[in-house]
């Protein structure tokens, strides 16, 4: 069972409510659901929709086919027609749209004229779709009742009725006039509540809390403002302290001296916001202070496609600040991983006392995911070496950049009873002070650089799937995990024995982690959501190897996977 | 007991002989000794210019950032410990040039810091260009012809953004000048301490003696009102043949960090994660 729903509308319309109220059903009736969201830069009008995705195996990508297609405006109707599948439904409101259709599987249903009579409002619009929806899927009606409840408990008893009201009549609308049998039935099974529904940025989030964040900092900024606004909704229950900053300069260097004093401490952007902080990335390099940063990509150059998505500053976020300094980057691709790796984020700067920098993009900080298990158990938090005061007993002329072979010097926090710290952005001695000595700036960049070798060291592989060696592989890396995964589950079904290598360690490099001696023989095919195939470069580079295909998307859509498999077919 | 002795460091001092830092240097070693601070209880954060090199001369705990952002990043330091003393220092170009943004926003939050700038109306490491604050008509490298763009009021910005402390000292009274920092520490609040300062390099303008002549104490009116703000606009707007120096303008509004649930209890730096805790919101998610 694979079914994709898709609700088109304007951005006001309620679009989300009816995605959220499908979704959670089916979700707590042990279904697996994946919603992409497609909006435009704006509060109201445009054109809009969400695509949910309901199948009884795990499924992590946009289905380029929709099932039942709801139309809530006319845009709808023209530009999300074709993609309707052979036996796909349309739902739309012939007396509230100019739209006509004499195809039998086109279907109008008044959900204006039912939302008047029954709810009293042209706002409950949205409920009757949704009633006429799970209809169609022939799925029982009180796990939707239930979800509204819930959805609607903060606006009162008077507009949960309403919505509970206007559901149960455009359910019982298409059950009345619907002469066939529903088309695409979903197995009614009893509800068990263990699965979980979370976006990307709300993964992102919990990792960051669970592993100790203590202060966030932020400029909202699409796609990355859903991280900030979660951590906000948590942060007094969590004892976390979150100053909305006036830019993101400002943003990033209260991240830094917050680090600097000791609170576990991070920011999050995207493109255009991580260009004003470059500079003090390149300061968190230079005074050797932790920093956690998330750049949820977007479309750019400059604003670019504000409320899309693309893997277009992986070049940038290599090569971001100026001078040489250690960095490592990570980028999931799955819910489970951007909590692991958010936990690893903070340990890797707060171990090597320099920035790390989380690479996600609109697709996956939006999408809905669905997750059987997110294991808190799992994340230890390591602080890195910080001299306590047992360590330090008696006064010191403690020198915080003392060398040492890793190029890790022991941190002290401001406060300490027994020690002073002085830590300069110009080029500084051992103790902090500024210089001028060309033997001591030689010391110092080969100690921070020296850094970089301890982090490659901690640079996990990249995830072969299938295990084995392969003719055809499909390398990619972050928010491509899920749609690459089914092109290679595809390809196989389809006799062509594929694999995929997925980064989303991406930075330092280690070149050892794959088998270039087998990847010689085989073709490797890059994806990626840019133009030029940054990562494919990169790694080609960085490997020896050549990369023979480039599959390259940038209109600010993600993958589907027929997009992938018919790319690779065209050229075999 | 804290004496002047623990404030002096070992750094070589790369100043100018005769430069205004030496004297704003001494007040603030008064200043700290009066109030009895513990040097390891206090941060100084600086920018970059002449001025952010104080922290360096006296010992404490130091973090010299970026050029403009010291307040940000002092912000963050006092957000995360909020038992430390935090100063931020910088120049005129440092403060309301490249920093003027986070300068407006640090004043609005009224965060407890305490904002020591050095004002010589020209910049001083890039060698004599004009500042923010310099005057009208002021001959620099970049204005040949004279500043066509009047001077900022950095006390009159203040206390349109309601500026808990606003106080404007002269390097050449450094007794009253130690006296304005220690109040500005005392203060719960953001309290920004304007200081004018020769810069004996670049500013053949206005001189140690250009001062001089000009400022006088506000404190010696004791029917100054620091409370009355319309009349603190006032004040702010002398300047001339008659400059005034003292506290110009406070209020007692809370502090940033008194308002914030999270570190009510304790600062943020004492408090410890368990990463298992968040199993609980996951329930959230069903």
């Amino acid at each position: 069972m694979d079914i994709s729903i898709r609700i088109g509308g304007e951005a006001g319309q309620g679009i989300q409510s009816v995605s959220s109220i499908i979704a959670k059903t089916f979700v707590r009736h042990d279904y697996y659901v994946f919603i992409n969201q497609d909006f435009a830069s704006r509060i109201r009008g445009g054109h809009n929709f969400d695509q949910i995705r309901i199948s009884d195996t795990p499924v992590r990508a946009v289905n380029d086919r929709v099932h039942i297609l709801i139309a809530l405006d006319k845009e709808t109707t023209r530009q999300d027609i074709d993609c309707l599948a052979d036996n796909g439904i349309l739902l739309f409101d012939g007396d509230s749209i100019d739209f006509t259709s004499e195809n039998p599987k086109h279907i109008s249903i008044p959900f204006a004229g039912i939302a008047s009579d029954v709810g009293k409002s042209k706002i409950m619009t949205n409920s009757v779709a949704t009633g006429a929806a799970m209809a169609l899927l022939d799925f029982d009606l009180d796990p939707v009742l239930d979800c509204l409840q819930e959805q609607f408990q903060q606006k009162g008893s008077e507009t949960i009725e309403k919505n509970q009201k206007s559901t149960t009549a455009g359910y019982d609308y298409v059950k009345r006039n619907l002469k066939a049998k529903p088309p695409f039935r979903v197995p009614a099974v009893t509800s068990v509540r263990q699965k979980m529904l979370l976006t990307g940025s709300q993964a992102m989030a919990l990792g960051a809390m669970a592993s100790g964040l203590k202060f966030y900092s932020g400029y909202p900024m699409s796609p990355a403002t859903t991280i900030m606004e979660f951590v906000s909704s948590q942060a007094d229950r969590y004892n976390i302290v979150l100053e909305q900053a006036e830019d993101e300069i400002a943003a990033i260097n209260l991240v830094i001296g917050a680090n600097f004093a000791g609170a576990r401490a991070m920011t999050a952007t995207s493109g255009g916001g991580f260009c004003l902080m470059v500079e003090a990335l390149s300061l968190a390099g230079m005074t050797e202070t932790p920093a956690v940063i998330v750049v949820a990509q977007r479309p750019g150059p400059a604003t670019g496609l504000p409320t899309r998505t693309e893997q277009a500053d992986f070049n940038f976020v290599m090569h971001a600040g100026h001078g040489d300094f250690p960095r490592a980057i990570l980028a999931p691709g799955q819910p489970e991983q951007a909590l692991y790796l958010m936990a690893k984020a903070f340990n890797l700067a707060d171990r090597y006392q320099t920035p790390v920098i989380v690479l996600s993009d609109q697709h996956f900080n939006d999408a809905y995911f669905t997750v059987d298990e997110l294991n808190f158990r799992d994340i230890t938090i390591d602080r890195g070496h910080i001299l306590t005061a047992q360590e330090l007993p008696s006064p010191h002329e403690y020198k915080r950049y003392a060398p040492s072979e890793s190029g890790i010097s022991p941190r002290i926090l401001p406060g300490h009873t027994k020690a002073l710290l002085y830590v300069d952005s110009d080029e500084h001695t051992e103790e902090g002070h500024i210089t001028e000595s060309a033997t001591v700036r030689n010391q110092m960049t080969r100690k921070r650089m020296q850094k970089l070798e301890g982090l490659r060291r901690e640079i996990g592989t990249p995830e072969i799937y299938p295990a084995g060696k392969s003719e055809l592989v499909l390398l990619g890396w972050g928010s491509t995990h899920g749609v690459i995964k089914e092109a290679v589950e595809a390809l196989n079904h389809n006799g062509m024995a594929a694999q995929m290598i997925h980064y989303s360690e991406l930075f330092p490099f280690n070149p050892r982690h794959v088998a270039a001696a087998e990847l010689r023989k085989a073709k490797i095919v890059a994806v990626e959501n840019n133009h030029t195939g940054q990562f494919a470069d990169f790694f080609s580079k960085a490997t020896g190897l050549s990369v023979d295909q480039r599959i390259l998307k940038y209109d600010g859509r993600p993958f589907t996977s027929r997009e992938i498999v018919d790319q690779i077919k065209d050229t075999k | 007991m804290v004496t002047l002795e623990d404030f002096n460091s070992d750094d070589p001092i790369a100043w100018c002989p005769g430069c205004g830092n030496f004297s704003i240097l001494k007040a603030l070693k008064q200043a700290l000794v009066d109030i009895q601070q513990q040097p390891h209880e206090l941060v100084i954060v600086s920018g970059i210019g002449q001025a952010p090199k104080t922290p360096h001369y006296l010992r404490c705990n130091c973090f010299n950032g970026l050029h403009g952002r010291t307040l940000p990043v002092a912000t963050g330091i006092k957000l995360a410990n909020h038992k430390l003393t935090v100063l931020a220092q910088g120049g005129d170009g440092d403060g309301y040039g490249e920093g003027g943004n986070h300068f407006l926003h640090a004043m609005r939050r009224n965060i407890n810091i305490t904002y020591l700038v050095h004002n010589n109306q020209v910049y001083g490491l890039t060698k004599g260009q004009a500042s923010p604050t310099s005057d009208y008509g002021f001959v620099t490298k970049t204005t040949p012809r004279g500043a066509i763009s009047p001077a900022c009021n950095p006390l009159l910005l203040a206390i349109a953004s309601d500026c808990s402390f606003v106080a404007r000292g002269f390097a050449g009274e450094i007794d009253h000048l130690a006296g304005l920092i220690n109040e500005g520490i005392r203060h719960k609040g953001f309290a920004l301490i304007d200081i004018l300062q020769p810069c004996v390099s670049f500013n053949r303008i206005n001189t140690f003696k250009w001062y001089s002549e000009r400022v006088y104490k506000i404190d010696a009116d004791s029917k100054y009102n620091t409370a009355d703000r319309l009349n603190a606009f006032q004040k702010a707007q002398e300047w001339g043949d008659k400059i005034p120096i003292g506290v110009i303008y406070q209020n007692q509004r809370p502090a940033l960090e008194e308002q914030i649930p999270a570190i009510v209890d304790q600062p943020l730096v004492a408090q410890r994660t368990d990463p298992e805790v968040f199993t609980e919101l996951l329930e959230t998610f069903k």
